[in-house]
């Protein structure tokens, strides 16, 4: 990997986590209050980074044959499998109970949010067990390992 | 309909999302990578396990640019808290039992699901995938009804 694209990954990384910094979603009140209906902000960060990198994704691999640093442009790629659904399903779940997603509990380590540290040590523990559960075949159905 | 709908301003979200979608842009035009968010918890556990579900390609191959990601994501944040945020940092009142347990369900449900809230929600729909859309429906109804339980059964 070039010193050029881990410049770019590391500065990417910090324009998002100033982005979820200011946006308040580092605080899992403001996301709670999202899903009781009392503040719609959630909303308006959703559209504007989907607006952005919706323009990104769909013209770059036309306007480019490849990546300016890179190989190539990877894809999103995605079976509809039950997982997908099961798993989001336990995502919410998740996420209602606690308001913390994984990218805010790792932008929290930056804000001094300590309690998230919580959340970061839960989403470890929970994508452990995931590990664990496909390679056993347990329920809900794994997705196929690769060798 | 703007003050009702948005309490405590709306700007700073717009702003905010923004930068994030400017984030998730500048990973993928120079270097071609999809960044969500939630896989790094996956592939870090490859630096310490050899359990083969963590010595899959994809996560080997994708390990070290996650991590780095991930490391901007800390220190975009810290700018933010160094610029503009409040001096004793960001705080909660959500109680550890729940930000562990919380955190627990996400993680598992957000692995067997391929994505999170940045992987399908921001990532998935800006690639027009059909499964992150349902995805996005899906864990938006069950974080709604969860929330909104917890909430009654007076928890925070």
């Amino acid at each position: 990997m070039s010193l050029m694209s881990l410049l770019s990954m590391l500065v990417s990384g910090t324009l998002f986590g100033f982005g979820l910094a200011l946006s308040t979603m580092l605080s899992p009140e403001v996301i709670l209050s999202f899903l009781r209906f009392r503040d719609r902000g959630l909303m308006l960060v959703m559209s504007g980074a989907v607006s952005v990198s919706l323009l990104a994704y769909q013209f770059a691999p036309r306007l480019r044959r490849k990546p300016v640093f890179g190989v190539q442009f990877d894809r999103h790629r995605l079976e509809p499998t039950r997982q997908t659904v099961v798993g989001a399903a336990l995502f919410g779940v998740g996420w209602g109970l606690c308001g913390v997603c994984p990218g805010p509990a790792i932008a929290g380590l930056g804000v001094g949010n300590w309690p998230a540290l919580y959340s970061l040590a839960g989403l470890a523990a929970g994508a452990w067990l995931q590990g664990v559960a496909a390679e056993r075949g347990w329920w809900p159905i794994p997705r196929a390992v690769a060798p | 309909m703007l003050s009702s709908w948005f309490p405590s301003g709306w700007a700073h979200y717009l702003i905010g999302g923004l930068c994030i979608g400017f984030g998730i842009a500048l990973l993928f035009v120079p270097t071609g990578r999809v960044g969500g968010m939630s896989t790094v918890f996956s592939s870090s556990w490859s630096f310490v396990s050899r359990r083969p579900f963590f010595r899959q390609t994809r996560l080997l191959q994708s390990r070290g640019w996650r991590l780095v990601f991930a490391g901007g994501l800390v220190l975009g944040a810290a700018g933010w808290w160094l610029a503009l945020g409040p001096p004793g940092g960001v705080r909660t009142a959500v109680p550890p039992w729940q930000l562990l347990l919380g955190g627990l369900i996400a993680g598992y449900g957000a692995r067997l699901s391929g994505g999170c809230t940045s992987g399908h929600g921001v990532c998935g729909l800006a690639s027009l995938q059909a499964p992150s859309l349902w995805a996005v429906l899906t864990f938006m109804a069950s974080a709604f009804v969860t929330a909104n339980l917890v909430w009654r059964v007076g928890a925070h």
